[in-house]
């Protein structure tokens, strides 16, 4: 069986400020990022749909010991963000000095943009990521 | 299917990085495992090793035939599992089945990792292969950055203020240090208070340094027998009598379940009806504590407190010996050590010496059963339950 929906175009879709995700014909539950089935019932029936990027923050970190290669970015805020359609998203957070994170940030309405991880060398070349904002 | 025991066990110390080869650690304690249940490298019908990382940390891939060949067990099939920091438990899951099936008798099992000779900042690089490489990584996403937003989740979802499970979560890494001064092979034998935790470095917030369990080196392995080969060895055998293993996707896929991990409630409750039992019959647990929050969730998924109340149980000392289900008290991940590979034959290393009342001063006095719970990734879990065979 054929992905509908591959990771590579869903995330070239995101470098063109753009959320695509999968939207289940039998259950009506959006899947983003993609994968073969509905993370909700496992259907295969499943439609492209182009998503509004909004969301509500559920939970975050702020990173202060970062992965070999990746120092030169700390302290960096990472999200998990629920979106307005549903399902939840992995990304960082702009717009708000690190120090200054706090359980105030949960709850807080965000839109979605995104950055590019240059990769290194153990990545398979260069990663789009969601990276948020406040709305 | 037939009743299996384990027989023999075998622990390096858990340390800082070491010169020794990851070979070289595993047969240390593959042979004293061997020993302890009056075998021969010979006997040995099958290994299974759980190893996450041999690829990166010294550029070692395929230990598991250099390893049976190491300690003379020749020829024999030899099979690596890798579950992130769950690998030596997926292993004596397996090697369980194969022995209950009938078709082996005789099986050694176990793991080896050398996370600490890594260094902090390529172990952290590669603990985060746990992760999904194409979405999570690129964002940064770190071990303790997973455990950290379940922290944040769980203050949230349950209602605690942050600042009172800080504390909490202190408790968790000043019994395991209290109990790690116990255990000869713990890579930390010295108490610390939670004023030492609270006043640590940041590493991903709201965990400090005292909230992550170390990087370590270090090897475990179990001899696993068939019931009629156990009575030969030994009049103590310690059976293992239920088992699970469960999976699950990535972080943000398992959404409004979290802080809870679904696969461990899975894994458990295989293991529990497997046993004929529930989590009120466990005299003894080790479980997965890679963070001091980790024990929180886990203590709870495992049945043994209600949800958003484990802090609370921590601080009454329920989770002490003589409390009402005393936890790690080997020390855990966090005084003991975290070699990933090596880790749930670590667990079940302790649950076994547990039972067969050889403990010395971490002693749970009458221990009869006992589980271990060890998670790899976010999405791993397995869940053995041990008990006296005598």
């Amino acid at each position: 069986m054929e992905y509908k929906l591959t990771f590579k175009d869903y995330a070239n879709a995101l470098t063109k400020g753009k959320l695509i995700g999968l939207k289940c014909k039998d259950c009506g539950n959006i899947t983003v990022p993609p994968k073969m089935t509905c993370q909700e019932c496992g259907g295969t029936d499943l439609d492209i749909v182009e998503l509004g990027k909004r969301g509500k923050i559920v939970t975050f970190t702020v990173v202060n010991v970062a992965p070999e290669g990746r120092q030169n970015e700390v302290p960096y805020i990472i999200v998990l963000v629920k979106l307005d359609e549903g399902p939840w998203i992995m990304g960082n957070l702009s717009d708000i000095d690190p120090a200054r994170a706090s359980m105030d940030l949960i709850d807080k309405e965000v839109k979605l943009g995104f950055r590019v991880f240059p990769g290194d060398k153990y990545s398979p070349g260069d990663q789009a990521r969601p990276v948020f904002s406040f709305v | 299917m037939r009743k299996v025991a384990i027989v023999g066990t075998g622990h390096t110390p858990f340390t800082f990085a070491t010169e020794k080869t990851s070979i070289e650690l595993f047969s240390e304690a593959a042979m004293d495992a061997i020993i302890e249940a009056n075998l021969r490298p010979k006997d040995i019908q099958a290994l299974y090793l759980g190893n996450g990382l041999g690829d990166f940390s010294e550029g070692q891939a395929m230990l598991q035939s250099y390893a049976a060949n190491d300690i003379g067990a020749f020829h024999i099939p030899a099979t690596r599992f890798e579950g992130a920091c769950a690998s030596s438990s997926l292993a004596i899951r397996d090697a369980f089945i194969w022995v209950a099936s009938g078709y082996y008798d005789v099986v050694l099992a176990g793991g080896v990792e050398r996370a600490a000779s890594m260094g902090t900042s390529m172990a952290t690089r590669t603990f985060a292969m746990f992760t999904d490489s194409h979405y999570e990584y690129p964002a940064g996403l770190t071990f303790p950055a997973i455990f950290a937003m379940l922290a944040h989740l769980y203050a949230e979802r349950y209602g605690v203020r942050l600042e009172k499970l800080k504390e909490q979560m202190a408790l968790v890494s000043v019994q395991s240090h209290y109990y790690g001064m116990f255990n000869p092979k713990a890579q930390f034998r010295k108490e610390i208070t939670v004023d030492d935790v609270l006043n640590g470095f940041m590493v991903s917030s709201p965990l400090q340094l005292l909230d992550c369990c170390p990087f370590s080196d270090g090897a475990a392995a179990v001899v696993l027998v068939s019931e009629e080969r156990a009575k030969e060895i030994t009049d103590k055998p310690v059976y293992i009598t239920g088992i699970g293993q469960a999976s699950s996707g990535k972080l943000s896929a398992q959404k409004d379940y979290l802080p809870r991990l679904r696969a461990r409630e899975e894994s458990a409750k295989q293991a529990y009806d497997m046993a004929g039992i529930g989590p009120g019959d466990i005299d003894v647990c080790e479980l997965h504590d890679c963070f001091s929050i980790a024990s929180l969730i886990a203590a709870e998924s495992l049945g043994f407190f209600e949800f958003g109340k484990s802090g609370e149980a921590w601080e009454k000392g329920e989770t002490k010996i003589g409390g009402k289900i005393p936890i790690n008290v080997s020390g855990g991940l966090k005084a003991k050590g975290h070699p990933i590979g090596a880790t749930g034959a670590s667990q079940v290393t302790e649950i076994y010496h547990q039972l067969r009342a050889e403990c010395g001063e971490r002693q749970v006095e009458g221990a009869k059963i006992g589980l271990t719970d060890t998670l790899g990734g976010d999405g791993v879990l397995c869940t053995l339950i041990m008990q006296k065979g005598w």
